[in-house]
């Protein structure tokens, strides 16, 4: 077996939850897996996702959250096993790949722009063309 | 029972852990192997037996020695032979027998495991990388930076004292990694993941064994599971 495919092997045995399709910029809420004792519940950790380390397996992004007027950063690995699920909330239109500038922003300033994601847009596309005809 | 095995190192990837842990991890191909030889002690005083790496190789790159000597059992020809101690095969226990086929399930997950390999060469390196000397500053004018300074007094003893850590060759030398925790062992392919960083480059082979040694207890820092002798005989002494 090649070093490369016994490595893709491998880190195919430790992919954890299937993510969304979602890129800097968009607002994602993560449900964390959190262990109390014994116990074990969901909370979500809702924010603006600032950065994605794409590195395949080991890849990981950036949420960036304002909680009671405190700026909190979570960086999950993409195949963490704390992440019990991950939705898209809402898809922001930013212009480029890392969203640090956002970290000495807030309020108003902090706000990204919404785009409407590829699937709604080009129902919307179909839509104003039946329109023109 | 052999209670080692033949490998080549993969490379390093990430497992992840159920409480969100993630843990560097060293793949190793590692097998299948046979069984070359037997050692024992009436005849070479000490038990073991030798292991060949089952892996393709044109039997002309091979030494003349090497290649009778595993024809001569009707082996095929091996990459690496390597010595694994055993101990003394009790009555009416077979022990391994030259032909013998050693794959990974000696091992499972959790195992703790010894690595043996050749470490990367470094060259002739300097003391700062050799023996982590501090070194000097880089700039305001410090005009020390890399150098090992002092190595002694003046004219008494008029000599360097033997064992000066001082630059020289450093790396492409045998190394021991001790209590690697074994995360997966994947029989079908022959792959074993293990926790932690081994000897040498990716391709470089290594000898993986269970681990001699005891485990040292992780719990916060390393050596806090050891009993402090001071602090128990002070208990002791309080209950009394």
């Amino acid at each position: 077996m090649s070093a490369v495919r016994a490595m893709e092997k491998f880190m195919a045995s430790q992919a954890g939850t299937k993510l969304p399709v979602f890129n800097p910029g968009d607002t994602v809420r993560v449900h964390v897996r959190i262990k109390e004792g014994d116990k074990e519940r969901v909370q979500a950790f809702e924010g603006v996702c600032i950065a994605r380390s794409d590195r395949g397996h080991r890849g990981s992004f950036t949420v960036r959250k304002i909680s009671f007027g405190q700026g909190v950063e979570r960086i999950f690995p993409v195949n963490s096993r704390v992440i019990d699920r991950v939705e898209l909330v809402r898809s922001g239109r930013v212009r480029r790949a890392k969203l640090y500038y956002l970290r000495g922003l807030r309020g108003k300033a902090a706000r990204i722009r919404e785009v409407e994601s590829t699937a709604t847009s080009k129902k919307k596309k179909s839509a104003t063309e039946k329109a023109s005809v | 029972m052999v209670n080692g095995i033949l490998g080549k190192k993969i490379g390093m990837t990430e497992a992840f852990r159920s409480n969100g842990e993630v843990v560097p991890v060293t793949l190793v191909q590692a097998g299948p192997c046979v069984v070359t030889q037997r050692k024992t002690t009436t005849k070479d005083g000490y038990e073991a037996v030798q292991l060949g790496l089952v892996e393709f190789v044109k039997p002309s790159r091979l030494t003349r020695p090497e290649r009778q000597h595993l024809e001569k059992n009707g082996l095929p020809p091996c990459k690496l032979l390597r010595e694994f101690r055993t101990v003394a095969a009790v009555d009416g226990e077979a022990g391994s027998k030259v032909g013998d086929q050693v794959l990974l399930d000696i091992f499972k997950a959790r195992d703790f495991v010894d690595v043996i390999g050749v470490s990367k060469g470094r060259g002739f390196a300097g003391v700062v990388k050799r023996h982590h000397f501090a070194g000097g500053a880089a700039s305001h004018g410090s005009m020390f930076h890399r150098a090992p300074g002092g190595i002694g007094a003046s004219a008494f003893p008029s000599r360097v004292i033997k064992g000066m850590r001082a630059a020289g060759h450093m790396g492409a030398e045998r190394v021991t990694v001790r209590n690697l925790q074994v995360v997966a062992v994947d029989t079908d392919d022959n792959v074993l993941a293990l926790e932690g960083a081994i000897p040498g480059p990716n391709g470089g082979y290594v000898m993986i064994r269970k681990a001699v040694k005891p485990q040292r207890v992780k719990r916060g820092f390393a050596g806090s599971g050891t009993v402090d002798p001071l602090k128990a005989s002070k208990k002791r002494a309080g209950k009394k």
